[in-house]
């Protein structure tokens, strides 16, 4: 289900790193050798067997980071990101796997176009590329797509993110239909009635400045809607981009009660609140929009606690013109996959808001979990998916250029801590500072 | 949970200092509203005079952009740059390259080659102004963008209440109607903040925006202990068909519209124009002696003269500099 582009085994030894994997239990300085690839050995000292010694003293070393809500912008808009742009910005962020969302031009809804985005993933994808089929034809919301041939074909997931499934009736169908696939739906939860014409939270600021509300309602609504479709119908439903506490609420009481649904969030609607948009900056629109503090803190509750188990950057690259335009002509989005980990370890980790573990696993296996993907680890045998961080030294956002096509980043300028090292994905070194 | 620093302020990299433009009421202090109004009170004096001419701008350019349409704003802009003897150029929407699809920045910077001083800019959209302040070098003055500020419509409505009520501090103002479109009530609303003026928002629940941070009601009889009621035009234009903010306009003019009836004798009204007659304000109303319609628009005048002048000269205006230009 996941395509990368031919690349050597990595023949290395990293040495003096702190090894942390929070899922496997594993925190120690050890010294790690891979071997073609794949882990062969964990310990106190390994042989370098005339292997590459990367010195790693002071550094972290974890498992590398899976993001399941990505825009390639392939096909048809190639001048924003293109297969080979975005996973190299992956790299660049540490992460060895990411999804990539159906809502191109023309929509990815049906085999032969996922055929085809297969083909140019292997020749292209800097690290491993999972797909995510559309839910309706054209994301149109009218009639279900070929599920069983577009999963056959190896479609990770359905999902018409961009849009909502503006009909309960027609997501019931889907998800009564995607049973058979045994692959999750991820929705964009948004009522459009309510969410019309809306650019900012419906709150204080967007009151002040004048903008139409998108209320937070408008995503809960939602929310409660797919979530009783979904224990009504038994499928499985992951929540896109959650940004109200409502959500979150409704999330955690299903979860509880047995629906098997999942949730994520992104590193900007953890960090940022509506108060961001003071600033008119096109580069802090995005949909669903930025919240209010208490909507920040429920998300922040929810991924401590696990209601929220995926860190998703939703990169959403855009090109320069499209957006240096007044705040209301932008379109919605912005990208994150060069500073994900840097922007929630500064802004979280740091000031003692949440555990570095809980943020690893977040980052890797969380994601992986949801979308039942190659779990990332430090363990022999295991083929190397590894980050190497170094929570020293800091960096400023811009000042070299992104790998990515976009640079419609949030962060533009300001200084962050934690810098991506070294990523191994899929086994290759992709990416090395 | 304690808050966490937000990034914000720190979005963008230092640039060269900023200049000096008028974007949002939000961006004044109180000093600097009272140096406006006194410098549009020198002006006033000026043109009482037989010549009604200043050399003070001579050899500026004020560039007029306008993207949406207007009357009072545009023609007192104009006059007002005429008057300081600067040269203007006027360009709107209809008729220019933006008929052809050019974007806002492509636009500002085209006519940014001309070295226009000033850029004045009505727009539909919100944040235009900031977007024409960071494209070009010119100062930029906002002329009303989409719903977010109109900022020398609230300069020249505290211009009209003073020199009408002799007064701010302590007045009450009522606004009525259509708050949730009105660039003007939120312009106002933080005006009326740097003064001492207390305002009330009267108006149907929809189109009296959540989280606002002022007094609001739905009950019209709140007018009563206003000194002044500031009508609202409804903004049918920014209504999309279907959004039923209110059911019909006769039933909005039935529970809100201000008539003579609703009103205490010797109680002000002002509106922002253009009016719709017979549906938020009766003609009786508008008509009245009780009405600072007028007065609002001469007071656009002398305010936007003011307002161009401080831009550019970056001070007080006080009578010696006034006559120190005047020499020159």
């Amino acid at each position: 289900m996941l395509w990368q582009k031919e690349l050597a085994g990595a023949d290395v030894v990293v040495r003096g790193a702190r090894v942390l994997d929070p899922v496997e239990g594993v925190d120690a300085v050890l010294e790690v050798r891979i071997d073609g690839g794949k882990i062969a050995e964990v310990a106190e000292a390994v042989d370098a067997n005339e292997h590459r010694v990367i010195d790693a003293q002071g550094l972290v070393l974890a498992p590398a980071f899976v993001d399941p809500h990505v825009h390639l912008r392939t096909p048809g808009r190639e001048d924003e990101e293109t297969v080979a742009s975005g996973t190299a910005a992956a790299a660049a962020g540490g992460y060895c796997a990411i999804l990539a969302m159906p809502n191109t031009e023309p929509v990815l809804d049906s085999p032969p176009l996922l055929g085809s985005l297969v083909e140019t993933a292997r020749r292209e994808a800097e690290v491993q590329v999972g797909f995510l089929a559309a839910i309706t034809q054209g994301q149109r919301g009218e009639e279900l797509t070929e599920m069983g041939e577009l999963a056959d074909t190896g479609a990770v997931a359905f999902s018409d993110d961009g849009v909502p499934v503006a009909s309960a009736g027609l997501m019931r169908r889907a998800l009564q239909y995607a049973s058979i696939t045994d692959r999750p739906l991820a929705l964009h939860c948004e009522e459009p009635s309510l969410s019309r014409g809306g650019h900012v939270h419906e709150g204080r600021v967007a009151a002040e400045l004048g903008f139409a509300g998108y209320p937070s309602v408008a995503e809960s609504v939602a929310v409660e809607r797919d979530l009783a479709l979904s224990r009504y119908e038994g499928g499985r439903v992951h929540v896109l981009h959650l940004s109200a506490a409502e959500s979150v609420d409704a999330l955690r009481r299903a979860r509880e009660t047995g629906v098997m649904a999942s949730g994520e969030a992104t590193p900007h609607h953890l960090v940022l609140t509506d108060d961001a948009v003071r600033s008119l900056d096109p580069n802090v629109k995005m949909n669903p929009p930025l919240r209010a503090e208490r909507d920040r803190l429920a998300l922040l509750e929810a991924l401590r606690d696990g209601t929220i188990e995926a860190v998703a950057t939703d990169h959403a690259p855009h090109a320069v013109h499209e957006k240096e335009v007044p705040f209301e002509a932008a379109p919605f989005g912005v990208t994150g996959l060069e500073t994900a980990f840097a922007a929630l370890y500064t802004h979280l980790v740091k000031p003692g808001l949440l555990p570095l573990e809980t943020l690893l696993e977040r980052m890797s296996a969380g994601p992986a979990r949801i979308f039942g993907l190659e779990r990332p680890r430090v363990a022999v045998g295991a083929r190397a998916n590894l980050v190497l961080l170094d929570l020293e030294r800091d960096w400023k956002v811009g000042e070299r250029p992104f790998r990515s096509r976009s640079a419609n980043s949030w962060l533009l300028g300001s200084t962050l801590s934690g810098t991506v090292r070294l990523t191994l994905a899929g086994g290759a070194v992709v990416h090395e500072s | 949970v304690t808050s966490i620093r937000l990034v914000k302020g720190d979005l963008r990299p230092p640039g060269p200092p900023p200049k000096r433009h008028l974007l949002s009421v939000a961006d004044l202090t109180r000093d600097d509203v009272e140096r406006l109004l006194g410098t549009a009170r020198t002006f006033a004096a000026s043109l009482e005079r037989h010549v009604k001419k200043l050399p003070t701008l001579k050899g500026h350019l004020i560039l007029n952009l306008f993207y949406e349409s207007s009357t009072r704003t545009s023609s007192s802009f104009e006059l007002a740059a005429k008057r300081l003897s600067a040269d203007t150029l006027t360009v709107k929407s209809a008729g220019s390259s933006v008929d052809k699809g050019e974007s806002l920045r492509d636009t500002a910077l085209t006519l940014g080659a001309y070295d226009p001083d000033v850029i004045v800019i009505r727009h539909p959209q919100i944040g235009a102004p900031q977007l024409v302040a960071r494209a070009t070098d010119a100062h930029v003055v906002n002329a009303g963008d989409g719903k977010h500020q109109h900022p020398t419509q609230a300069l020249l409505d505290l211009y009209a209440l003073r020199e009408e009520l002799g007064r701010l501090e302590g007045l009450h103002v009522a606004i009525v109607g259509d708050v949730l479109h009105s660039r003007v009530a939120r312009s106002l609303l933080q005006a009326f903040a740097l003064v001492g003026i207390r305002a009330t928002l009267v108006g149907p629940p929809a189109l009296l925006p959540r989280e606002l941070p002022a007094e609001t009601t739905v009950d019209i009889e709140a007018i009563r202990d206003a000194d002044v009621v500031y009508v609202l035009r409804m903004q049918n234009e920014r209504m999309e068909a279907g959004a039923n903010f209110v059911p019909t306009l006769r039933e909005y003019t039935a529970r809100w519209g201000i008539t003579p009836e609703r009103l205490r004798p010797g109680q002000k009204v002002m509106h922002p124009g253009p009016m719709n007659r017979g549906v938020e304000i009766d003609p009786r109303v508008a008509d009245s002696p009780d009405s600072l319609i007028t007065q609002e628009v001469r007071s656009g005048l002398v305010v936007r003269m003011a307002v161009l002048y401080d831009v550019l000269t970056g001070g007080p205006v006080g009578v010696q500099a006034l006559a120190a230009a005047e020499v020159a």
